[in-house]
């Protein structure tokens, strides 16, 4: 019998086997008998008015078989499809484009080489609208209506309609402003957090198949919840027959997700609609510019923040006040009842008893998203404020930011902790991690280091991080997805030999699930992970779930998979005392086995009792061993971590360059510590790249920047910080395996970690805040404007 | 990314290459691809003809002979890199090359096909320029010379004709105390140069500066040679202050435009550091130092 | 547009097809050959997804037509697995956690054979080097680089 390997063990990973000899099944491998291509014509004008669209030309491009338009979707009235926040975005335009890039019309033919020739032969003359670029500007009166066509504008008065989307607050604004009156010391920052792209190395894609005898929909795309995909699908098009037993979304390997694979891109719309207008299967594939350009982004907060403190260094409150870009619809993934996500988080690791965050959602000419890229539901900007003011804050203090933060921390004792913004933080010990990290990293010494630098001219830095995480999204109370309440869910069955499948509502986009999943049931049931198979994915055959993003596999699928094996284990303990002629009392339980209190030898393993399930039960008891569970978690995870990291600046041309970065996080009990590492040294590097090079931008005529991988810099070995990782465990209380989650904590912490790092070098010239990517100009420009540029 | 159909032609020979060229206006060369197939994927460009002359042979060499290096043009930057000749004599190359692009794409890539695609943010087109190098060109009457200062006429522009081929590259061999370095700046591995700077000098008696080359990238819509700059040097002693005034005369020649890459200002200034250190570390080098 | 007949010695098979000139090589071996191991992330030569060895020089198959490689020998993830035992590079990204959604690792794995081809004892910034042709958005290199470390030592047994 093979090793249990449950909870802690560094399993090798069971998908490996295959993504390693090239077998993996990613959509685009894919290949359907009759099968044809869609390609998309894209928007060169970031606003335009349509006024027409010949498709002569493309028609007669051999293997070109149909053109779409928003005309032709018009008449199956799906030229609109809802967002995740209840709005409408175009799938295909019918009067206006109203970002770059926008999809225009499909094309469709025999090949993916036609369909391009088809792309580049439709003629759309477009008459140029002005865009609006700027967040700040779309508020202005004056400013014109993005999208006016807009159907939730129907009924609205027309002097009623504008770009101002929502506005949403949280704390208490009179106590605060009060504190802030009353503060002995305030610091306050403008910080701009910039649009970012997921930019999984697969691009998005599907391949649909409608059967129109069978009424069969087979939708094989790149998406991370795929149940509520088919669901949104069975809703918006059951006026046209299709209905969602008929509906199989099946979510093959994915090539990396963070985020950008939630989303209903417009493409995956016009594939169905193509596929039932001509009868074959299409398939869709998206090119990076494609990608780069359309996807749904991350980020984009323009934030004005201020502490209140004392000069002793206690902080007193936190006032803060953003405008939210979201592009021209609002479509971000967020729980419904959480439009700027989970954002008021924002008091992270430190105890307030005043804060105030308000947030406004703008629409801008954009492409729509906002919760993508590891962001944890808008975690990311939340730690980003909090750490860089409180480094702000140490500094005005004259406090080292390291004492600053440990003075201010929620202390041990003081969980379940009730933050003055409205969560219960679950457990933590947040001075643990920090003493680590500086122990780890030889902070005393770094600090003589510097200053002895700093005489000699040179510029060096150390930056600290504190994070507070929020996963395991969430209990039903407070957390859906249009209605959709966020439980996720395993259904588990044990073979007669003793081996198992089970499924879960979730989906691996390189998590793991297929290994770890294994380990949390092989730790509950004592059944070896080996004979323990874990899928995902398929509508059909998994239990509904909702997917995986936000770091909520683990804390609540995986929660779903502890609770559906203890159901499983409880039935067991019913044939066991009947195998073994005892009552249920008199059982007691050791991994693998139960066993008559006192007389260790009178046991049964779990693979007798599973035999016996299916051979000899007890009368009155169903045959079978399975059971299910729809988990709710009770509260959601709060991980936790210390950065510190050292950066070193060249005056000359004013390259960052990070030395060193030494990273301990507590995600509570590690199912597996040698994927949790992948995943920090994963998540970390995508906290580097957005602090010092990946960026979209966008020029005043609301064109693009960043639109393919040599300009969108995607960090390789060469740039990457060679990653220093430390632990600590601190289990969640509510998590039956005391389990947390942490695939987007190192991101979340990592990149204000080097943001204090360039203004803690650069604070003795008078610098007090850089945005980031931290780009050479930017640092240049630092430099340059305190005097300090070299120019040699 | 689908590039649009085109006629493809193999030859076998430089003057099968030469005839197509000749007889096909919209004829266009395809050597390390790394550059072209990137802009017919992108439909940027749509030659009717492609003429591969990875297919004639001996148009990849690297050798010393009567006071040149020569190199064809169809030597990749991989060659370029392991090559003993060349890390040991030819430094600025050395450098050059080790920035260009990534281990696979230099594995394509030509030294011929980054002159002629004559993008000013190609690294080799300053270093040739620093060099004084001179580039062969083989058409239908057969060889010419053209100096390098003549070569890049315009943005993606040369004095190639349509049926000519760049077949040799030759740089002079260094002789007494010599030394080059090519500084760069790239916001990434395999990024085009924010701006790069190549210097190569020559030593003569007593530290002075006897022969200089210096080549500024992607700061101006061709490659420029900081004419200005050299002239200020030669003769000095390459010491602080004489380093500093030519790094100035440099940073005045350069004529960037603002892009996300950087503003003007930086630009300029990134010139005159880059510009210092590459003229510091190719003294340094002709003083023997590595 | 002008079609060829190319012949093209693919993991030891000779494949033999009648291609469009402008046919990219990635899409003759995945789409005709249906080997699919190959990949494609990025379509302009940044990613390395696409990685493929010919005449054991590792190339980027999505800036390459499929005639230009009309004689060759082209070598994919799929022939990295002799008579079912794994390539040590294969072990390596196994043992030492070098991928995780699998995306960039077929292209990985042949730069990473292409460089201990070159360089059989690299150091950890020679291997950094050497990878930087590939982007990986999950792993952060770390154990990618163990990975080429685990096969560069195993293969010098
Ligand atoms: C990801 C990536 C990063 C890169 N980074 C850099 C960089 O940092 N610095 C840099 O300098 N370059 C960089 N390049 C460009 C690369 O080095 C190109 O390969 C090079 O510029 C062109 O060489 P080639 O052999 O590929 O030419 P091709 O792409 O085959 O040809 C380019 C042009 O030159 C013409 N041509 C080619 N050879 C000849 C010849 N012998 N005679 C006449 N005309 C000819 C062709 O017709 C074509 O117009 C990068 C490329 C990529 C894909
Ligand atoms: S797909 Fe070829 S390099 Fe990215
Ligand atoms: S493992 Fe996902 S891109 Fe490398």
């Amino acid at each position: 019998m093979p090793e249990i390997q449950g909870l802690g063990h560094s399993r090798k990973r069971v998908e490996d086997a295959r993504f390693i000899r090239g077998r993996g099944n990613y959509v685009d491998d894919l290949k359907v008998p009759g099968m044809i291509y869609l390609d998309l014509v894209r928007s060169p004008l970031a606003r335009a008015k349509i006024k027409s669209i010949n498709s002569e030309k493309a028609l007669e491009v051999p293997g070109v078989l149909a053109v779409l338009t928003g005309e032709t979707l018009k008449e199956y009235d799906v030229h609109n499809m809802p967002t995740l926040m209840n709005e409408h975005q175009m799938v295909l335009p019918l009067d206006t484009v109203e970002y770059q890039f926008q999809e225009v019309a499909g094309v469709l033919a025999t090949s993916r080489y036609a369909a391009a020739d088809g792309v580049a032969a439709v003629e759309v003359d477009y008459e140029p609208l002005e865009p609006v670029v700027d967040p700040f500007k779309a508020l202005e009166p004056d400013a014109p209506l993005i999208w006016p066509d807009r159907p939730k504008w129907a009924d609205v008065p027309e002097e009623e309609r504008s770009n101002h989307i929502w506005h949403w607050e949280k704390g208490d604004k009179e106590a605060t402003d009060k504190a802030f009156e009353e503060a002995e010391v305030t610091v306050k920052e403008n910080l701009y957090i910039p649009r970012l792209s997921a930019a999984a190395i697969e691009t998005c894609g599907c391949v649909a198949k409608w059967d129109a005898v069978e009424g069969q929909l087979t939708l094989w795309m790149t998406t991370q919840a795929p149940h509520a995909i088919r669901t949104v699908f069975a809703l918006v098009t059951a006026h046209l027959g299709l209905s969602e037993e008929k509906i199989r979304v099946i979510s093959p390997d994915l090539g990396g997700g963070f985020g950008g694979k939630v989303y209903v891109y417009p493409g995956y719309v016009i594939a169905v609609a193509a596929s039932i207008v001509t009868g074959s299967p299409v398939k869709w594939i998206e090119d990076r510019t494609e990608n780069l350009g359309t996807n749904a982004f991350g980020r984009d907060y323009h934030i004005t923040a201020e502490l209140a403190g004392k000069k002793d260094g206690t902080l007193t409150a936190l006032r803060i006040k953003t405008t939210a870009d979201h592009g021209y619809v609002d479509a971000a993934a967020n729980p419904l009842k959480w439009p700027a996500g989970l954002f008021n988080i924002c008091t992270g690791s430190y105890d307030f008893k005043n804060a105030f965050v308000e947030v406004d959602g703008v629409y801008t000419n954009k492409p729509p998203g906002g919760i993508v890229y590891r962001c944890s539901f808008r975690v990311t900007e939340a730690v980003h404020t909090i750490e860089r003011l409180a480094d702000l804050m140490a500094h005005e203090v004259q406090m080292d930011p390291a004492e600053f933060r440990k003075k201010n921390f929620i202390k041990p004792e003081q969980f379940p902790y009730q933050s003055v913004l409205g969560w219960e933080y679950d457990s933590g010990n947040y001075a643990g991690a920090l003493d680590l990290a500086m122990d780890m990293i030889g902070y005393d010494e770094l600090r003589k280091e510097q200053a002895e630098k700093r005489e000699r001219g040179e510029f060096m830095g150390i930056g600290i991080s504190s994070f507070t995480e929020i996963v395991g999204a969430g209990p039903s109370h407070s957390f859906d997805i249009i209605g959709l309440k966020m439980f996720d869910s395993c259904e588990l069955r044990v073979h007669p030999t003793g081996k198992v499948i089970a499924r879960f509502g979730t989906k691996s986009q390189g998590q793991g699930h297929e290994t770890t999943f294994a380990q949390i049931i092989a730790e509950e049931l004592g059944i070896p992970a080996d004979h323990i198979k874990i899928e995902e994915g398929d509508t059909d055959t998994a239990p509904y779930g909702l997917g995986t993003y936000a770091s909520r596999s683990t804390p609540v699928a995986g929660a779903a998979g502890a609770m559906a094996a203890r159901k499983v284990r409880d039935k067991a303990k019913k044939i066991a005392a009947h195998l073994l002629e005892v009552s249920e009392e008199d059982l007691e339980w050791e991994q693998g086995k139960f066993f008559v209190k006192g007389s260790p030898d009178q046991a049964k393993t779990i693979q007798e009792i599973a035999f016996a399930a299916y051979t000899d039960y007890p009368q009155g008891m169903e045959a079978g061993l399975e059971a299910v569970s729809y988990y709710d978690p009770p509260n959601l995870t709060y991980p936790f971590g210390s950065y510190i990291c050292v950066v070193d600046i060249d005056r000359g041309t004013g390259e960052v360059k990070v030395r060193r970065f030494v990273a301990v996080d507590d995600c509570g009990i590690r199912i597996n510590p040698m994927i949790v590492e992948g995943q920090i040294h994963g998540g970390l590097t995508m906290g580097f790249a957005p602090a010092l090079l990946e960026e979209i931008s966008y020029d005043e005529n609301g064109n693009m920047y960043g639109s393919s991988f040599q300009d969108y810099l995607l960090p390789t070995s060469v740039e990457t910080p060679k990653w220093e990782t430390g632990t600590t465990v601190t289990p969640s209380p509510h998590h039956p395996q005391g389990l947390k989650g942490v695939g987007e904590s190192a991101t979340v912490g990592a990149p204000v970690a080097i943001v204090n790092a360039v203004v803690d070098a650069l604070w003795h010239i008078g610098v007090r805040h850089v945005d980031i990517p931290m780009t050479p100009p930017k640092v240049w420009a630092l430099l340059k404007e305190h005097g300090a540029a070299l120019e040699q | 990314m689908i590039p649009p159909s085109f006629d493809y032609e193999a030859p076998a020979s430089l003057e099968e290459a030469i005839a197509i060229l000749g007889k096909n206006p919209e004829a266009k060369i395809l050597a390390g691809g790394q550059s072209l197939i990137a802009l017919m994927k992108l439909r940027l460009a749509s030659p009717a003809v492609l003429v591969d002359i990875n297919r004639i042979e001996g148009l990849g060499y690297i050798k010393e002979e009567d006071g040149w290096l020569r190199i064809g043009a169809m030597t990749r930057e991989s060659d370029l890199d392991t090559s003993d000749l060349v890390r040991e004599k030819y430094p600025l190359l050395a450098d050059t090359t080790r920035v260009i692009a990534d281990p696979l794409v230099r594995n394509l890539s030509t030294l011929g096909g980054n002159l002629a695609h004559a993008d000013p943010a190609n690294d080799h087109p300053a270093t040739m320029l620093a060099y004084g190098a001179e580039l062969v060109a083989t058409g239908p009457k057969g060889e010419r010379i053209i100096p390098v200062g003549d070569f890049f006429t315009g943005p993606f522009e040369t004095s190639l004709a349509q049926d000519e081929i760049l077949t040799e590259i030759r740089i002079p061999s260094p002789n007494g105390s010599s030394g080059g370095a090519y500084q760069k700046l790239e916001r990434k591995v395999g990024d085009f140069a924010t701006a790069a700077v190549a210097a190569q000098v020559k030593l003569g008696e007593k530290g002075v500066v006897e022969q200089v080359g210096i080549g500024l990238t992607n700061v101006g819509l061709t490659p420029i040679k900081a004419t200005a700059a050299e002239e200020s040097l030669q003769g000095k002693e390459a010491n602080e202050a004489a380093i500093s005034e030519a790094a100035q005369l440099a940073s005045e020649a350069a004529e960037p435009e603002a892009d996300p890459r950087g503003s003007v200002e930086f630009k300029r200034a990134l010139v005159k550091t880059l510009t210092h250190r590459a003229i510091k570390t190719a003294v340094g080098r002709a003083q023997g130092g590595k | 547009m002008s079609n060829h007949h190319i012949r093209v010695t693919v993991n030891g098979d000779v494949q033999e097809a009648d291609v469009d000139a402008r046919l990219l090589l990635v899409h003759f071996i995945r789409e005709d050959l249906n080997l699919t191991g190959t990949h494609i992330g990025c379509d302009t030569s940044h990613c390395g997804a696409c990685t493929v060895l010919v005449n054991g020089t590792a190339i980027k198959s999505c800036t390459y037509f499929a005639v230009q490689a009309d004689g060759a020998e082209v070598s994919t993830v799929e022939g990295l697995a002799q008579n079912g035992d794994l390539h040590p590079i294969q072990e390596g990204f196994r043992e030492m956690h070098g991928l995780q959604c699998g995306f960039c690792t077929p292209g990985m794995m042949i730069a990473s054979i292409a460089l201990l081809e070159q360089n059989p004892n690299p150091t950890e910034d020679e291997i950094r080097w050497g990878i930087s042709g590939n982007l990986c958005r999950c792993t952060g290199y770390i154990n990618i680089v163990k990975a080429v470390q685990y096969a560069a030592e195993k293969m010098q047994e």
